[in-house]
Order: structure tokens, then sequence, then C-alpha cells
């Protein structure tokens, strides 16, 4: 167990700036082993890593695999339909199971917010949150840092997080993220899609994009779930694009260029407009790149990887 | 059966606006005579109550025995030894069991599984729509002639305003109150807990106190129209305090309750996804705990009702949202109530007496609540001073889902008496199971 980072990786709320800033420069060495020829280390050579995935996700789940292979762990995916929850296991049972096959690490996808502590206090195992809910989804917050980073500061950076931070797991993390590393953050979107008393977070609230786009340096543009409308949030996709959707004439208005999130998949033309996802201030594709780096220094540092030894890791050595 | 003396005590009967250092004597199943040194008829046993208070047995509105349908979670005969051992000799059962208790065989059912347990007296609820569909009125007359003292479809809000309407006139010809938990389920539909900021940061769908108090507003409405007798259920906002207030200062017939948890606890105690303060309605924040609280002390809200809700561990040992509502609370309401009401003065004990026997008791016309000779021999003796620590482990409930596992609480039940039967005394031990 590292002693930085704790046993598990539940979500960026309990961690502190510190902790944040350990996570992002390990990432760093991390992103050239990507590039190579030969995309492998042996840090966690002999490692056995379980993907829990009780929800369907592909890019979550195939970033972290790949993350785990270039770190030369045993993997095994568990997904939905394969596993035993189908026959009424419980998350209990599945975790004690999981346990008696001595693996060290989990990462779990699961629909009900809480999910991941919920196994995390009942194994020993390392437990790695990749989206529980409408909680956290801490890796994802890291890598959208870790690309802002890139780009500019954090501390000081406006950042928005526009659309449905209701149902949100992504804008949870993100807010919890960049507050703790001094930006100012504040959430767009129809008021129904907003939570309650979102603003006792500490951040502020735009009911109009053309407001937010004025203010902020960076968008953070959420998927718009399409059963949003079944369930009576918003009328119409059409409607939440003429209202909401981050377009290139909205962006042509403001002060100064604006970086552009979006933590995938993307409905072109609801959230985003296809030449702003295309367009030269988009940073969607690096973002899926950084989380590659990003989920490799959680699962090292978790492993008791030292962060100041990861440079020395991708050349290939011992810990 | 021998004449009990209770001797020394500090007798508080709120009906016969009693509170002084008395004894009671009790044979023959009633309450014989109350009064200062009384003489000990030969044979009687004798129980020394000094420094105690001798007061009548609790009576509690709403319970969940659980049986027929879930015995592996509680039994009549078990929730009824837990009743007793908080001090409780009157309980009533709401209807959703499995089957329904929406016909006069189930309400005679529940009523001969409590004559053979022989411990507190459980007095049915019928439901107020065949099954609780919300559709069709149960048939009423034939619930209340097999012993049911009210109706509910408890667990869900009365469907629809106008069942509600023809429940509360209907319920007229017989006398019983229509008991409602308010909840209006476009609202609160996939809610885990109270919508505010602890539910925003733990991401959970929250249950806002709306969905309470449109209901509350619909129910005195259609008792103001009516005339009939409504009886809210677990009252769990400031709003629907207020609005219970305001509606009883124009003389409409509602009458109301509040469970222990609800006014000694927050939404603070979800965080963790703690899956045991998981009820509905939900733990809301301190200023409906505060509303509640005042609402209690001016009278506003009758009396206290556990809302006992047996759950299996296992249940309870899952994901918050998965987890099912409800709690236990026969065995700590006394001292939830003494440590958060008497101990802050919200109550004194008197008014905690009577929001917990006297009230109860009229609010569903049982002959219970009294001291009063003539009246049935149900007495609890407490301690009000005794500092005991809650322990799951110990509950005579076959469930151990309770949110003040391991506080420390003050009150504590010394004895309780059913018919001048002693039927529980502290220190008896739960059989092992």
């Amino acid at each position: 167990m590292s002693p930085a980072l704790g046993k598990d990786l539940l979500g960026l709320e309990p961690l502190s700036a510190e902790d944040l800033r350990l996570i992002l420069d390990t990432a760093e060495p991390f992103k050239e082993i990507s590039e190579r020829a030969i995309k492998k280390v042996p840090v966690l050579r002999g490692k056995t890593i379980v993907n829990l995935f009780f929800e369907a996700s592909t890019r979550t789940r195939i970033s972290f695999e790949f993350a785990e292979k270039r770190l030369s762990a045993d993997t095994v995916n568990v997904a939905t339909a394969a596993s035993s929850v189908q026959k009424g296991e419980t998350l209990v049972d599945t975790a004690r199971n999981l346990e008696a096959m001595r693996i060290d690490m989990v990462v779990i996808r699961h629909a009900a917010s809480g999910a991941a502590k919920f196994l995390a206090d009942r194994i020993q195992s390392n437990v790695v949150n990749a989206g529980d809910g409408m909680h956290e989804h801490p890796t994802q917050a890291l890598l959208d840092l870790l690309t802002i980073r890139d780009h500019r500061p954090i501390a000081g950076a406006k950042v928005c997080i526009v659309g449905d931070v209701l149902h949100s797991r992504v804008a949870r993390s993100n807010i919890w993220g960049l507050l703790k590393l001094g930006a100012e953050v504040a959430v767009c979107g129809p008021q129904s899609l907003l939570p309650l008393g979102i603003g006792a977070l500490g951040v502020r609230v735009f009911r109009r994009i053309e407001e937010a786009i004025e203010w902020a340096d960076v968008l953070n543009v959420l998927r718009l779930q399409l059963e949003r409308m079944q369930s009576g949030y918003v009328p119409s996709l059409r409607e939440y694009y003429r209202v909401f959707g981050v377009t290139e004439e909205r962006l042509a208005r403001a002060p100064h260029d604006l970086l552009i999130l979006h933590p995938g998949p993307m409905n072109r033309g609801v959230e985003i407009d296809s030449r702003v996802a295309d367009g030269p201030h988009s940073v969607i594709l690096d973002q899926v790149t950084n989380g590659v780096a990003v989920r490799m220094a959680v699962l090292y540092l978790l492993a008791g990887g030292r962060p100041e030894l990861a440079e020395a890791a991708k050349g290939g050595g011992e810990r | 059966m021998r004449p009990v003396l209770i001797r020394g005590g500090r007798v508080i009967d709120p009906a016969s606006q009693r509170d002084e250092t008395a004894d009671v004597l009790l044979a023959d199943g009633r309450v014989t005579a109350v009064g200062r040194a009384l003489g000990t008829p030969d044979g009687a046993e004798v129980i020394e109550a000094k420094g105690l208070v001798v007061a009548p047995g609790f009576v509690d509105l709403h319970v969940h025995l659980r049986e027929p349908g879930r015995e592996d979670v509680e039994t009549i005969a078990t929730g009824a030894r837990a009743a007793v051992a908080g001090g409780f000799t009157s309980v009533c059962a709401m209807p959703n069991t499995d089957p329904v208790t929406d016909n006069q065989a189930a309400v005679g059912f529940i009523v001969s599984q409590a004559l053979r347990a022989g411990t507190a007296r459980v007095y049915p609820i019928g439901a107020v729509s065949l099954g609780q569909r919300g559709e069709q009125l149960t048939e009423m007359g034939e619930l209340v002639a097999a012993g049911a003292v009210a109706v509910s479809d408890d667990g869900k809000p009365v469907a629809t305003a106008h069942l509600m309407r023809t429940a509360l006139e209907y319920a007229l010809t017989f006398g019983i109150p229509v008991i409602d938990h308010c909840e209006d389920h476009t609202l609160s539909a996939g809610g885990a807990m109270h919508e505010g900021l602890i539910s925003t940061r733990l991401g959970l769908k929250g249950i806002p106190r709306a969905a309470e108090d449109v209901i509350v507003a619909r129910d005195i409405a259609l008792a103001g129209l009516t005339g009939g007798h409504v009886h809210i259920a677990h009252l769990s906002t400031a709003g629907a305090v207020n609005m219970v207030r305001e509606a009883k200062s124009r003389g409409v017939r509602v009458t109301a309750e509040a469970t222990p948890h609800h006014i000694a606890l927050t939404d603070a105690c979800c965080e963790g996804y703690n899956t045991n303060a998981k009820m509905n309605p939900p733990l809301r924040e301190s200023h409906d705990v505060e509303a509640l609280r005042a609402g209690l002390a001016d009278g506003t809200i009758d009396c206290l009702a556990t809302d006992h809700a047996p759950h299996h561990y296992d249940a309870k040992e899952a994901e918050f949202d998965y987890a099912p509502f409800g709690v236990v609370g026969l065995e700590t309401a006394l001292g939830v109530a003494i440590t958060e009401l008497v101990g802050p003065k919200i109550l004194s004990l008197p008014a905690l007496v009577a929001r917990l026997a006297t009230r109860p008791a009229e609010i569903a016309h049982l002959a219970a609540g009294t001291l009063a000779p003539g009246a049935a021999a149900d007495v609890v003796v407490f301690d009000p001073a005794a500092e005991w620590t809650v322990e799951p482990a110990a509950f005579f409930s076959k469930s151990r889902n309770t949110p003040f596992a391991g506080r420390r609480l003050r009150g504590l039940v010394r004895w309780t008496l059913v018919g001048g039967a002693v039927v529980h005394r502290s220190g008896d031990a739960a059989p092992g199971r």
C-alpha cells in the first residue's frame, strides 16, 4: 500500500491537493510509454487485476485494460452480461469470491452510488472506482485535470461544466478536483439538470450558456443521456441544442479562446457542435490519451509504487 | 392471577391529571386503586418502584410486524415481545404484509397470533384499498368487526385524492381514522434519501420535502371537506408540521405522529452510505428536526410512533440504492425520546407519557393509555435516569437494523405489565437465535 494514497481510489472528495498533484506528476512519465514501439513495463508483473464492470462501458474499460497491460499486470474482465449478478448474486458475495481468488486489485464500475466504497470496505484488495452511480468517477476527472494542465495552470483557471450535472459522476469528481487545485468552477445547464443547492459546493451557477462561455477559460461539456427526455428533464434534443449547445457561433463571441473538453461518448449536434468537437480548441482526444497515463499512475501508486521511482520504473527496472 | 402492587413510584397518568408519588394496585387484569400507602393484599407480588416512573403502557400506532409473509425478519410474537421490552403494551400493525390485511380473515389471523403470543396487545390496521392497489375500498365494516382499529395503505400513500376522499367519508361510519403515508411518488421515485447537499455529494437521488408536503396538503383539504379523521403518519418536514398546526387551529380533524429517529437524527447519518439510516420518509435536516420537536412540544404532533420496520441483515448489507427503507424502533423509542426530548427540556416527563400513551390511545380509540381505576392493567415502570448502550444483538426483535447502534441513551424500561401480568423485566435475555 502506498503511504501517499491509501488502499483505494474511491473519489476525489477525500483527497488533498497534494494527493492530486502526486497522481498527476506520476502520470507524466507514464505518458511516454504509450508512445513507444513496445508499450510495456514490468512494474505490475505478477499482480492480478479484475475489471468488474456492472454497467456498460467501452472507453473507460478499454483505457483501464490498456493501462494494466502496459504495466504487465494479469487482468480479467468481468462484464455484467457474463457475471453471476444476473443470477442474483449480491455484491457482498461477489466481493467474497474475488477475495477468495487472491486478487490484488479491483477496478469497479457500478450503477449504484457508493458501490465502490461498499466493495472497498469488504475486501483487502485495492479498489479503484471506475464510476459509481451519480457519485464519482475519479480517474475521469484526473485525466481532465491532466489535460487542462497540459495547456495552462489549473490554479486560477475558470472551468465551467456544462449539461446534466444532476446525474453526472464526472461533474462531481471534476468539481472536487478543480476546487482543490485552485480553479474557479461553474456549472451551466437547465435547472432541471442541476442538483439542488449545488452552489453550496463552492461553484457558480450559470443559467445561460452564453454567460458561461463569456466567463470561462475551459468548458467541460457533459453528455446528455438520451433517456433524460423520457423522464421529463428536458423537452427535446433539438431544443437542448438550441438553448445549451456548445456551437462555433457561441464560441466566436467569447472574449478569448476556450479549451473544450468532453468525457465522451459525444452526442454530436446535441450538447456539442461537430465543428467544435473537431475544432482547434478541442482536446477531446488528448483526454483519451491522458486517460491511459493517469490510470497507469493510479494503479502504480496503489500497488505501492513510489512516486519518485516512476521515472525509473518506465526504464523497466524492478521496484 | 396474583394481584400486583407497584409501590412508591412517580405515577404519571395524564388522562387523570395525575403526577405524584403513589402506589398502583392491579388485580384481575384491571387497575383497582391508585393512592398513597395502599395495603398489600394477601399473596400480592410487590414491585418496588421508588425513584422510577409508573405510567400507562405505551401505545404505538405504527409498527410493521411482517407476519404473514416475512416471518424470517419478524413475527407477531417476536414483534410483540420487542414491544413490551420497549414499554409498549399496545401496538397497531400496519397492513402491508403478504398477503395484505385487507379482509376480515386476515385481521382475525393477526388477532389470534397476538393472543397466542400473549405479550403486547396487537391491534390490526386494515388496508384502505384492496391489495393496497389504490383502486377499490376494503370492506371496512368487516375489518372493524374483526378487530381493526384504523385503515391505511401504509408503505404507500392513498393513491388518489378521490380514493382518499371516499375513504375518509366511508370510515366515518365506523369512527376510525384513516392513516396516510404522505408521499407523492412522482416526486420521490428512485429517491434514496433526503434531497439536499448530502444527497448531491453522495450522488444519491433525493426525496424532496415537497413529496411529503403536497400529500399532507391534499389530505388536510380532504379532511376539511369530509369531516373525516386523517392521521398523518411519520411527519418529517417543517412544512408539514406547519400545515398540520394551521389545520388544527381551524378545527380540521387531523392528527399526526413523528418517529423517534426523525426527531433525533439528520440526513448526515447517511454519510458513508450507511443503510441503517435509510428510511422513508428520509432523515431530513436540522431545521426539520427542530420543527418536529417544536410540534411535539406544542401538541401539533400528537404522538410518537416508531414505524418499527424490521429487515434482514442481508437486505441492509447492500448498495445504498438497493437496500430497503426502514429501521426497527420499539426497543429504543423510550431511550431516544428521553435523551432527545426530556433531556433538553422540550417535553416534560408527563408530556412524554401523553405522547407515548394517552394521545395515541385516544387517536385509535383504544381502551388503553390510562391508569384510572377500572382501566386495563397495562403498565410500564421505567427509570428515567438510567443510562444504557444500544446493542442490537440484545434486541428481542428478530432484526437489528437500527441507526442507534452503540448510542448511549438515558431511560430504561424496568417492568412492563399487560393485563396485570409481568411480560418484561429489565435483564430478561432475548432468546438466542
